[in-house]
């Protein structure tokens, strides 16, 4: 088929699809919206009809009006138009019983959704009988959903697969990726000045993404100590994450298998906890968090804290059991933009139980900390 | 950024500003957009059954400085397209740009194959390569035109159709003005895009801070302990703001003064379209009272108000009666207050009213967490909230929901904050929901919020347009009762960014919306996030169920706002597939998008 038969086809099929049916042409009259509320209506529609009664109601099929009154109306007659026949008996002569006898007709109900336009109903002039939006929804079952491929029909089926893709791959499946620099800093101390850093890198989407961490601290002219860590992760809800991978020691032979989670808690903490599994069988952990306190728009003041901890003594790491080591830091940063971020802080740090003792010579203390927090 | 602070200092610099910006912006603006366009005189528009446009790099220059920018027949917003009910149109679409692009006619009811979104009813329109839209114009009003291709939206590609009735036009003015409103930044709509992915509260320079809290501003700290434990930021109210936008009217800044002129006394009648990516606007005219007389291109009532909140892709047609021979200032403030876009209606070029200074920015309430009720109890910073509206609804008969649910809201008022922090994520309010990690909140107590002025528009002290206030002209084309009822959750997750549609995101989707041609189905829209929603359906006009029966509003687009609910009934009588999504560009683009389908009944499913 070529194409212009087909939009001819389909423009046709389309009128079809919508027989005279075009919201807003079809405005009676062509009165000024603007106007329209103000007018008085015609007396002619604001005569209230009589209220249908139960009975009425109960017996639609026996209230046949005569034809002499069909010919003068009440609205008629009350304009003094014509002279309306003796109503038939009134309801209250026609009692239910009765009607039901057979003994007296009951007077007509008059159509209440025609009787009630939606003008006089705003006025408070009479209830309008349900219609449009104010009727109840019924509870049908939903059609079976179809492959919305109706397209293929007119572009064909090649045309519309690579557009097809390309929707769902820019709606919701696009990768990002990001490279943060929490901790860069350089910390001035009696002898060697020393530095410190915390980052990771994250790529990939928003359920699976590849992270590379790295942390560690040195002081110029020694080696450095720290380490990375490659891992997948998973968002395994609204703010946490299940990683795993591998983390290898820096200027040493060390490896570890790591599980761990990580994410945002309540009130805004950023928290995480892992596992690591030694190559040589040790099992440690550690657990770290902090807090953005924004003081002004721009000013944040940072605290941070992170526990090491270990299952066993690990003298060649001098590492001991227990609560090897522990580092609280505050840093204030000004956020010349989002992503660049000088700061300013004091961090502390000591080791604890058999960890000291193995450390004689270097368990910490406290250090100034000069920075800049970046990332892009 | 703009800057509008100094609107008013000197009328000297102003004026420069003023004459700088009309040189410089005059080359890629069309002649009804330019500052002192005569209104509804010759408008240099394009029109007719035959119509060429093409779609090409170009810059663009708002208040002085040059950005880049996609325009079309070389001008930012899009040339006025002008129809007139009945005819026929061909539109020549030429795309120079080196990929893809597409133009989706927004609120038009075309053959769903010429609806011109890529991958749901065409292909799109190849690089260097020309594609002809061809459809019968069926309808009258004020509609407009925009891309559905990646992010070129926010790039500038979007104007207005303006479309006359095939008879004399029942709203009569004495001229008119098309007044576009939209967002434009610097920033490459990629770059901001990701920049949201990184770090949800990116463009957000209005946090609740500590220096505010000792100053007293904002939230109490109780209050703030308990969002924080909620993990709820109640400054996020708009995800991109004026940190990096512009607000333009007709391609303008603030400073270029684009101004519409009047004759003291005229009815002026004012087409307003709100063509953001992003923006949510606050519309009003300090001095001039607004007869809205339109809503999404069809004629309503006419209601007088002050202010109107103009969700992004909606349109509003008000009539406005300016006596004074002074010049009055058209404000529209961003939702979050953080900037606005400013024009001037005046009997003369060059002149310019004050613009009023951007009220205090709103924080979201319980109710906007969809706590319902409980707002009243819990908002220390904008005062209680007794919701009139509601009760309206039963008594209506128009929003069922609202009247089952202020009683369940009364009875949830005595917990304490501590208990409904458990209960924000709590899938028995919502067990049709699949456990994803983009649903980072549910609502608990959703309510009919319809009847409510737009967020922060409370307590404003004027009156403010609401979805309740708007009823059709003409009776509804189709009054029957729905035959069955459908509830979509509106879910997102503000820390990873992600949104979705019953928390699913559309690459992740593996069924449509199904609908049989000529159903006649009652859809509610339940929003599980604490960010409004405009939500549209190409292809139909939906009416909505907030009480007026065989009258109701019929609408192409629908804000939800935060926490709340929208019901609507469609008669879904274009065969075909048709998007549905989320018009915050950056919230479709993340996911929030759908497809309809729309079968024959006695078609064999595919």
């Amino acid at each position: 088929m070529s194409a212009a038969l087909a939009i001819a086809l389909a423009v046709q099929m389309q009128g079809m699809d919508h027989p005279g049916h075009m919201p807003g042409m079809t405005m009676p009259a062509a009165k000024p919206a603007a106007t329209a509320q103000a007018r008085p209506k015609p007396a002619t529609r604001a005569t209230a009809r009589p209220k249908p009664s139960a009975s009425a109601k109960r017996r639609p099929k026996r209230a046949v009006p005569s034809p002499a009154v069909a010919a003068c109306s009440p609205e008629h007659a009350a304009m003094g138009h014509c002279e309306a026949p003796m109503p038939p008996a009134s309801a209250d002569a026609c009692p239910p019983e009765h009607a039901a006898m057979g003994h007296c007709t009951p007077p007509v109900a008059p159509p209440p959704a025609a009787a009630c336009s939606p003008e006089h109903a705003a006025m408070g002039h009479c209830k309008p009988a349900p219609a449009g939006t104010a009727l109840p929804a019924g509870d049908g079952p939903a059609p079976a959903a179809p492959s919305p491929t109706y397209a293929d029909r007119i572009w064909g089926a090649a045309a519309m697969a690579p557009a097809r893709a390309q929707l769902r791959r820019e709606h919701g499946g696009a990768t990002f990726s990001q490279v943060m620099l929490n901790i860069a800093e350089w910390q001035p101390r009696r002898g060697a000045d020393g530095y410190r850093w915390d980052g990771e890198a994250w790529f990939g989407g928003d359920i699976d993404r590849l992270v590379v961490k790295s942390e560690g601290d040195g002081r110029f002219g020694a080696r450095a100590s720290g380490e990375v860590q490659a891992l997948y992760s998973r968002a395994v809800g609204p703010y946490f994450n299940l990683q795993g991978g591998v983390r290898q020691e820096i200027g040493t032979d060390r490896r570890y298998a790591v599980a761990g989670i990580e994410g945002l808690a309540p009130y805004w903490f950023d928290v995480e906890a892992t596992a690591f599994l030694s190559d040589r069988g040790d099992v440690l952990a550690r657990v770290e968090g902090y807090y953005d306190q924004r003081i002004t728009q721009r000013l944040i003041v940072q605290p941070r804290a992170e526990l090491n901890l270990s299952a066993q003594d690990v003298p060649r790491d001098r590492i001991g059991a227990g609560l090897v080591d522990a580092e609280l830091g505050v840093r204030l940063r000004y956020e010349l933009r989002r992503e660049f971020a000088p700061y300013i802080g004091v961090s502390w740090e000591r080791a604890f139980g058999e960890t000291r003792r193995l450390r004689a010579r270097d368990d910490g203390g406290v250090a100034l900390a000069v920075g800049l927090r970046g990332w892009f | 950024m703009t800057r509008i602070s100094d609107t008013a200092a000197s009328p000297r610099r102003r004026d420069i500003l003023r004459a700088g910006g009309v040189l410089a912006a005059g080359a890629c603006l069309p002649a009804w957009a330019q500052s002192g366009t005569p209104g509804i005189a010759p408008l240099p528009t394009v029109s007719g059954e035959d119509i060429r446009l093409r779609i090409a790099h170009r810059m663009l220059t708002i208040d002085g400085r040059a950005s880049h920018a996609v325009g079309v027949n070389g001008t930012v917003p899009a040339p006025l397209i002008r129809l007139r009910e009945g005819q026929n149109v061909r539109l020549h679409v030429e795309n120079a740009l080196d990929e893809q692009s597409s133009i989706h006619w927004h609120g038009l009811l075309v053959p769903f194959h010429m609806d011109g979104v890529p991958g749901v009813s065409f292909p799109g329109i190849a690089p260097r390569s020309t594609f002809t839209y061809e459809f019968p114009v069926r309808q009258s009003g004020t509609y407009w035109y925009h891309s559905h291709s990646g992010l070129q939206e926010q790039l500038g590609l979007y104007g207005p159709i303006v479309i006359d009735p095939a008879g004399t036009d029942p709203i009569v003015s004495a001229r008119e003005h098309v007044i576009v409103l939209s967002d434009h930044s610097p920033l490459h709509p990629h770059v901001i895009f990701r920049k949201l992915k990184q770090q949800g509260g990116y463009f957000n320079f209005q946090k609740q801070t500590l220096a505010g809290l000792l100053a007293g501003r904002d939230q109490r700290e109780a209050e703030r302990l308990a969002w924080g434990g909620m993990r709820m930021d109640p400054a996020d109210v708009a995800d991109v703001t004026a940190s990096t936008y512009a607000y333009l009217v007709n391609g303008h800044g603030p400073r270029d003064n684009w101004t519409g002129l009047f004759v003291p006394g005229e009815r002026v009648r004012l087409r307003i379209v709100n063509a953001s990516a992003m923006t949510t606007f606050n519309l009003r005219i300090p001095g001039l009272a607004m007869t809205v007389v339109q809503a999404d291109g069809l004629p309503v009532r006419a209601v007088t108000v002050d202010e109107i909140q103009v969700a992004v892709a909606e349109t509003y047609d008000v009539i406005v009666e300016p006596r004074d021979d002074r010049a009055y200032a058209l404000v529209g403030e961003s939702v979050d207050r953080s900037g606005m876009a400013l024009a001037t209606l005046a009997p003369r070029a060059g002149m310019r009213a004050a613009a009023p200074p951007l009220r205090p920015r709103p924080l979201a309430t319980m109710k906007d967490m969809g706590m319902g009720g409980m707002a009243a109890t819990a908002t220390a910073t904008t005062g209680g909230h007794d919701m009139p509206g509601h009760k309206m609804a039963g008594q209506d008969g128009g929003g069922q929901d609202a009247a089952g649910q202020d009683g369940g809201a009364e009875d949830a008022a005595g917990q304490d904050m501590g208990t409904m922090s458990h209960s924000m994520r709590d899938f028995a309010n919502a067990p049709e929901l699949k456990r994803t990690p983009t649903i980072q909140t549910i609502a608990p107590m959703p309510v009919d919020r319809t009847g409510e002025p737009g967020q922060g528009l409370l307590d404003v002290g004027h009156r403010v347009l609401t979805y309740r206030d708007l009823v059709a002209t003409a009776r509804n084309p189709d009054t029957r009762a729905p035959d069955r009822s459908l509830r979509i959750h509106l879910t997102g997750n503000m820390e990873r960014y992600m949104w979705a549609f019953d928390g699913e995101k559309l690459n992740e989707v593996t069924a449509p919306f199904a609908f049989l041609a000529g159903e006649r189905v009652r859809v509610t829209l339940v929003n599980d996030t604490m960010m409004g929603h405009p939500i549209h359906l190409h292809g139909h006009f939906f009416e909505l169920v907030t009480g007026h029966g065989d009258f109701a509003p019929r609408k192409h687009t629908v804000q939800v706002q935060p926490g709340g609910t929208v019901t609507f009934d469609v008669t879904t009588d274009a065969v075909g597939d048709w998007a549905f999504h989320c018009h915050m560009l950056y919230h479709m683009h993340a996911g929030m998008m759908q497809v309809v389908t729309v079968r024959p009944r006695d078609a064999v499913p595919a």
